[in-house]
């Protein structure tokens, strides 16, 4: 009545007892062992309960087809909510119970669905449930939905990936593989061997053939143990994606509980030749899911390969010669096997089949399987057209194979319905691919051997140098005959197993005009199973072309997507997790910040001080008295991350002059600029200062933020629109530290570091830079200032960074020197008015809304974004402008964020919003920046606006931008 | 034949099969007052909005392949009308109004599921930005609500928290009328409204080219022959220039792959609709139980769908730094489908530069949600030859007058 392990036989090593639990009870099976087949060992039938319907399930196939046997899968800190049984190898201490069924899977109280299966039919939810809206049903529907339970808990383990290339990847470890990789490697060629079991072989390891005169499983492990060549096992190819990168996934199995269970793979072959097998299909017939419905390879594979015989008497539903192959292998192990073929006569296997005992009905079919949890017999139409029922507790059937086109058509490939075999083969593909063997749709042994040969030779720049093995002749086959549906046949039969999804389903969908596949999956949800429809799509197909009078192919066929089966999320993004996800930038004098204390936070990428407290200070006091530091004295402000971007060649001036807003080309040598980037839209993308350094050579410093896109944008003007101009760009930004000291006593901080360099205003005027020697290393010292102070930015090797950073610390002590973070840094350019890019400016922001309109008129040669700065928008009065406000309340620090709006008619329109908002210690009130409609108008008038912030409104002036030192003296100062 | 959960009932004791046909086979007849090229979303809704607010019935919408089969059956459905500019909220608010009725409009339960979207701030900056937004929102009437860090925590307890989280949490905002709904069944409804209303549904009808008298489309040449029309729509998302050049005009739209990609389905895990504007990673859980997931773009222009490696592992990486439970889960589909992104990211729609032909393109990611309104909007300028006050803004002259509406500045993340 179950199944039973065998004493002899099979790929499991039976000296290895593994512990494991099936929902809490103990139970034993062996190294070697699938979760499936140590289940099946231990005589459990029900594996699940199916998705809508809550039907009693059991296993029905032994590899990644398998639509029903999901379970709930912990091991130590693994935990898998939907583990597919036939795949996972059992390991000891692993507890494994069902995802579905309530109170347990033999008694589920949902099973009471499967009696109104006639009121859900396929898209039931789309003619009913909205009203008086589906989210007054939606949560009850959910809760039914969904399979396995995730935890909740974070996963914290280390992934980690591989990236791997060769002259060609072979993709499936079977016959065909084997061949060919073993050809491949006498041609020379570097070779990539995956096959997503734990042994090579494939079907060799059950389908009882002899090669070369030893057992095929034997001959596998043969040329497996020789076969040198990179061979990858429990590795699945799941992608084939453009240029033949194939991802690939390999299960690692570990007791270390940091570490993940699985291993991206991505492979870039020259050639990938694929011979992924086939997939068995089903046969139709009423109640075709009971537990104890099989494939008929499926039971074949676990008795050879596992030594678990699944049924005492099994009966074989088949249309085509290979279910004969597994009534040999049941019938041997001892099963009383009946083969009810549908066709009049089978090929020579037959005689074979009756040898060991087969009984075979022919012209006969199998139209249902009784038994409610488990099958116990069997209903025939046999030839003459009677009914007959046979006791039986396995029921497989083979319905003929379907090519494992998945990665094929993931390729680009386009697939060739073959009438001879009755499946979709693969046709043309855009990309340099092979198939072979069974993926081909070449099901003979031999013909797939010397497709395998000629594939290498066809691309290997020497010829093959092995000889093809001998293999046992085989008989003479007989054709399969089609058979998907059987109008006769009436009750229910499962096309799609896992989704609950029928014959009728398919027959309603066909009725209501959804007959494209596309519409034919969607609607029935067909396919759409974490099987995605292995077992299920072709026949499906089948079935809408029977009932549309339309042939196969004209049906269509269905998009493979990758992945070829469930993929680990955790090992698809790898090893970016946490602190590796878009690592850090830290700046080269990270620890000296660390030791004055230093609040950090991250800045556009950069992990940088945001302000230094001293004992209990509060971030708002630490700020204010930094800020006080910088206009009394002199502060320091670690600026490494501010971008050095070098542009160096003949016609980098011409270049820079066309991508910048500014004029660049007559900058003179030793000076800077403040500039704007434009996008095409006109829009700000970025500002910062441009030096130039010699004719022929300039340095970029964008924001911090921003320094990789203004490269790309280099990048991008010069290689398709300006690819003749000679200009190159380097990033130098993590090459040098840069210190930016500010504040009146700067230059006598400066002057402390001898370095010879004259200091004085006319050597050194305000935009301008020098270069020298200061400890012993070259610097580039600036003077720029983001502060309104006078101010200084030195530049040096990174690596001396730090102890410049101390150095200078040091020196200052009786300057008052502060170490000043990037929230002080923002307050004192508010202060002055200086923008802040994407902060202050935003997506529509023009450089005349910031008050720069001078180069638009000024600058005669074109540049990018001009053209968008000419457009009626762009000049219309009423933009919004950068402006200053000061609240009424002079204390009242308004959100960053709040608008400014205009009452009409009893609505409130936006007129703007406040962009930096911050408490000025230097004018003792509030200064706010913001972008606001007709903002200068708003100026000169002098006028007030209302704020508003999520409800609450306040007023405030409309200011200049600028509130501090608006003559600009002190940065002579 | 109405659906209901009475006819479900009749039809289940009596003729289960006997619902008729969605949407009725139909071939190409020679002429029409107006056609739709594309049938997705939106040209099955104008077709729909023609019929049924303009009476005009002499429709007929054209599909290359299946409908539904583009953009609208490859999206991550989310619908909302959070966005920032008061052109925008007024769209997209419209649509999302037409959505609320539209299971019962159409007679088809488009599940509409309104479980709320929330954006997630990772630092103070972003908390600005989203008082901006959320500042702009409710002065243009929209429902949304920032959230401090501990609300946020409420609402998605999954969000990683922990002290190393690359992206900390600051806090977000949530916008609770917006959700997901349907795709399929959005474009299967609208055809079903739209063909019992007479409109033609043509599949497997590709618009090869254009009959021009000057400078005037008169009919189209299509793989069933030729056909003329008073007006036209074309509303083909990702071939949208591709159309263009064949009619002699070009837009100023861009191609390219964008991926989206579902886990296996599990129980209920993930209540509402989660954005994080660092990583472009977003994630809601279907009433299947599968978390559907997506982030930005793939990285150059391209017509294939289908989406690239490197870019799938970017955006997984994304999703899981916000959720590093989903570390454990394993994802079951990828694909992708080729968005029309603008300039400014926001869709055109409007008269073409030849007559008789009405734009209504460049939704690039974020389209789905518009569909009731595109589709309203479409069929109004084919209709009346003139723009309804809610879609004068996305005309195609902005692009010369510089009236542009970047919405990618106002909300980071268009989905
Ligand atoms: C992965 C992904 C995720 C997305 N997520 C969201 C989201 O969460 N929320 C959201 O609001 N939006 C989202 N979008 C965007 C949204 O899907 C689209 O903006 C929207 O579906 C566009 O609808 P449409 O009808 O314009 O285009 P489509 O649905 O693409 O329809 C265009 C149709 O035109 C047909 N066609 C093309 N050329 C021809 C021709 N020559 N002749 C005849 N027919 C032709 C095509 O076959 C296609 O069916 C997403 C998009 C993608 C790809």
């Amino acid at each position: 009545m179950t199944a039973t392990r065998l004493a002899h036989g099979g790929n499991i090593d039976r000296q290895k007892p593994i512990t494991f639990t099936w929902n809490g009870r103990v139970m034993t099976g062996f190294a070697g062992d699938t979760v499936a087949s140590a289940l099946l060992a231990n005589g459990v039938r029900i594996i699940g309960r199916s998705f809508k319907y809550h039907r009693p399930r059991g296993i029905m196939a032994a590899g990644a087809d398998e639509p029903n046997a999901l379970v709930d899968l912990t091991h130590g800190v693994r935990h898998e909510p939907n583990a597919r049984a036939t795949t996972v190898l059992l390991e000891d201490g692993m507890q494994i119970s069902v995802i579905q069924g309530w109170p347990n899977v033999d008694w589920d109280i949902f099973g009471v669905l499967d009696l109104f299966h006639r009121f859900l039919p396929a898209g039931f939810y789309y003619k009913s449930f909205f009203k008086p809206n589906w989210g007054f049903y939606e949560n009850a529907i959910r809760r039914m939905a969904g399979l396995g339970r995730a935890k909740t808990s974070a996963d914290r383990r280390k992934f980690d990936a591989r990236v791997d290339h060769c002259d060609v990847l072979i993709i499936g470890g079977g016959m065909a593989g084997i061949c060919a990789a073993r050809a491949a490697i006498s041609a020379g060629l570097n070779t990539i061997l995956v096959e997503d079991r734990p042994h090579l072989g494939g079907r060799l390891n059950w389908c009882g053939r002899v090669i070369d005169g030893m057992p095929a499983d034997q001959w596998a492990q043969q040329i497996a143990s020789d076969l040198n060549c990179r061979v990858l096992t429990n590795a699945v190819a799941f992608g084939y994606y453009d240029h033949n990168l194939i991802g690939v996934m390999e299960t690692v199995q570990t007791s270390d509980p940091d570490c993940g269970d699985a291993r991206l793979w991505q492979i870039r072959a020259r050639h990938v030749v694929l011979a992924t097998g086939a997939f068995e299909r089903p046969l139709l017939f009423a109640d075709n899911d009971r537990p104890g419905v099989m494939l008929a390879d499926a039971a074949l594979c676990y008795v050879r390969h596992y030594g678990v015989l699944v049924g005492d008497r099994i009966v074989i539903a088949t249309n085509n010669d290979s279910g004969y192959e597994s009534a040999i292998g049941l019938a041997q192990a001892g099963a009383e096997v009946t083969v009810v073929d549908i066709r009049p006569i089978a090929g020579g296997i037959q005689q074979r089949a009756e040898m060991v005992g087969v009984r075979v009905l022919p012209s006969a079919r199998v139209i249902k399987a009784i038994g409610r949890t488990a099958v116990t017999a069997v209903d025939i139409r046999t030839n003459r057209g009677s009914h007959i029922r046979i006791d039986a507790d396995i029921l497989a059937s083979s319905g003929g194979w379907s090519p494992a086109v998945h990665l094929f058509s993931q390729s680009g490939g386009k697939l060739r319905w073959d009438d001879g075999t009755l499946t979709f083969v693969p046709d043309q593909s855009p990309q340099a691919v092979r198939v072979i063997g069974a993926a081909n749709g070449t099901f003979d042994p031999a013909a797939s051997m010397s497709e395998a040969i000629a594939a290498i030779n066809a691309i290997a720049p020497e010829k093959v140098s092995w000889s093809l093995p001998a293999l046992s002749q085989t008989e003479k086959s007989v054709a399969i005959e089609a058979l998907w549906q059987d109008p006769d046949i009436i009750g229910r039969q499962w096309v799609d197993f896992q989704n609950d999804v029928t014959f009728k389903d398919i027959a309603l969908a066909a009725s209501e005009n959804y007959v494209s596949v596309e519409h034919l999956k969607r609607y029935t949800t067909l396919g759409m199973a974490t099987d995605q429809g292995k077992t299920s799509n072709v026949i499906g197909l089948a079935i809408m072309a029977q009932l549309t009078g339309r042939e196969i192919p004209a049906v269509g066929t269905t998009t493979f997507r990758p992945p070829f089966v469930p993929v680990s999320l955790g090992a698809m993004a790898g090893s970016r997790f946490g602190p590796l996800h878009s690592p850090l930038h830290q700046l080269p004098a990270h620890q000296s910040h660390q030791k004055l204390g230093a609040e950090f936070r991250e800045y556009g990428g950069w992990w940088r001080p945001a302000f230094y407290p001293r004992n209990s200070e509060d971030a708002f006091a630490t700020i204010q008295r930094e800020a006080k530091a910088v206009r009394a004295g002199v502060g320091l402000l670690d600026a490494s991350s501010l971008g050095k971007i070098a542009v160096r060649g003949k016609d980098a001036a011409e270049f820079l002059n066309l991508i910048y807003y500014n004029e660049l080309a007559k900058l003179k040598t030793g000076r800077l600029r403040y500039c704007f980037l434009l996008r095409e839209t006109g829009v700000v993308y970025d500002d910062g200062v441009v030096a130039r350094l010699a004719d022929d050579h300039y340095l970029l410093s964008p924001s911090s933020s921003h320094t990789k896109g203004v490269l790309d944008q280099l990048e991008l003007w010069h290689q398709t629109e300006y690819p003749s101009m000679q200009v190159s760009f380097h990033n130098l930004t993590s090459a040098y530290a840069t210190i930016s000291i500010a504040g009146p006593q700067s230059r006598t901080l400066l002057a402390r570091m001898e370095s010879g360099i004259d200091l004085s205003d006319q050597a050194l005027p305000h935009m301008s830079l020098t270069h020298g020697t200061m400890m012993g290393h070259k610097v580039q010292l600036a003077r720029v200032s983001f502060t309104g102070e006078r101010a200084y930015e030195l530049t040096m090797p990174a690596g001396q960074g730090r102890t410049f950073w101390e150095h200078l610390m040091n020196l200052g002590q009786d300057l008052g020197i502060t170490p000043i973070g990037i929230e002080s840094l923002s307050l004192l350019r508010a202060e002055k008015g200086y923008i802040l890019i994407g902060t202050d400016t935003d997506g529509l922001t023009l450089p005349v809304d910031l008050g720069m309109a001078g180069p638009l008129t000024a600058k005669k040669v074109d540049f990018v974004g001009k053209r968008s700065l000419l457009t009626p928008d762009a000049m219309r009065p009423d933009r919004r402008q950068l402006i200053g406000l000061r609240p009424t309340d002079d204390q009242f620090v308004p959100a960053v964020g709040s608008h400014a709006i205009l009452q009409v008619d009893g609505t409130r329109r936006s007129i703007g919003w406040i962009t930096s908002s911050a408490f000025s210690p230097h004018l003792n009130h509030t200064i706010c920046l913001a972008m606001i409609e007709g903002g200068r108008g708003l100026v000169e008038a002098n006028a007030h606006v209302t704020i508003f912030d999520r409800g609450k409104t306040t007023t405030a002036r409309a200011v200049e931008a600028c509130f501090f030192d608006q003559q600009g003296v002190r940065l002579n100062g | 034949m109405r659906y209901s959960a009475f006819n479900l009932i009749r039809h289940g004791l009596g003729n289960p099969l006997g619902w008729g046909p969605a949407w009725k086979p139909a071939s190409l007849k020679p002429s029409y007052d107006a056609i739709i090229i594309g049938g997705g979303g939106h040209g099955l809704a104008s077709a729909y909005y023609l019929a049924k607010n303009h009476g005009i019935r002499r429709v007929a919408v054209l599909e290359r392949g299946w409908i539904g089969g583009g953009n609208t059956g490859r999206n991550t459905t989310i619908v909302r009308s959070n966005y920032f500019f008061g052109e925008s909220a007024r769209l997209y608010d419209h649509a999302l109004k037409l959505y609320e009725g539209l299971s019962e409009d159409l007679n088809y339960n488009i599940m509409l599921s309104q479980r709320g979207v929330i954006n997630i701030a990772h630092s103070e900056h972003e908390m600005e930005l989203m008082t901006r937004s959320v500042n702009a929102m409710l002065l243009n009437g929209i429902d949304v609500e920032l959230l401090d860090r501990k609300q946020l925590l409420a609402e998605v307890p999954l969000a990683n928290d922990a002290p190393d989280a690359r992206f900390p949490l600051h806090g977000g905002f949530v916008q609770r009328r917006g959700g997901v709904a349907r795709h399929d069944a959005v474009a299967w409804g609208y055809a079903r409204a739209a063909s019992q209303l007479g409109v033609d549904i043509i599949q497997n009808c590709e618009v090869t080219g254009f009959i021009r008298d000057q400078n005037r489309i008169t009919g189209l040449e299509t793989t069933h022959g030729r056909v003329s029309a008073g007006v036209f729509g074309l509303a083909v998302a990702g071939h949208s220039s591709v159309m263009a050049a064949k009619a002699g005009f070009d837009l100023p739209l861009q191609s390219y792959a964008l991926q989206a990609m579902v886990s296996e389905p599990l129980k209920p895990i993930l209540h509402n609709v989660v954005m994080s504007g660092r990583t472009h990673a977003y994630v809601s859980q279907s009433d299947k139980g599968e978390l559907v997931f997506g982030a930005g773009l793939d990285l150059y222009p391209s017509y294939a769908q289908r989406g690239n490696l490197p870019t799938a592992q970017e955006i997984i990486a994304g999703l899981l730094e916000i959720f590093p439970a989903f570390r454990r889960l394993k994802m079951l589909r990828q694909w992708a489908g080729i968005v029309d992104v603008c300039w400014d990211y926001s869709p055109i729609i409007g008269p073409a530069p030849v007559d008789g032909l009405y734009l209504n393109c460049g939704w690039g990611t974020g389209g789905f949600k518009a569909i009731p309104a595109g589709g309203w909007l479409l069929a109004h300028l084919l209709a009346h030859g003139k723009h309804d006050p809610l879609s004068a803004p996305f005309d195609l002259t902005r692009f010369q007058t510089g009236a542009l509406i970047d919405e990618a500045a106002g909300a980071g993340i268009a989905h």
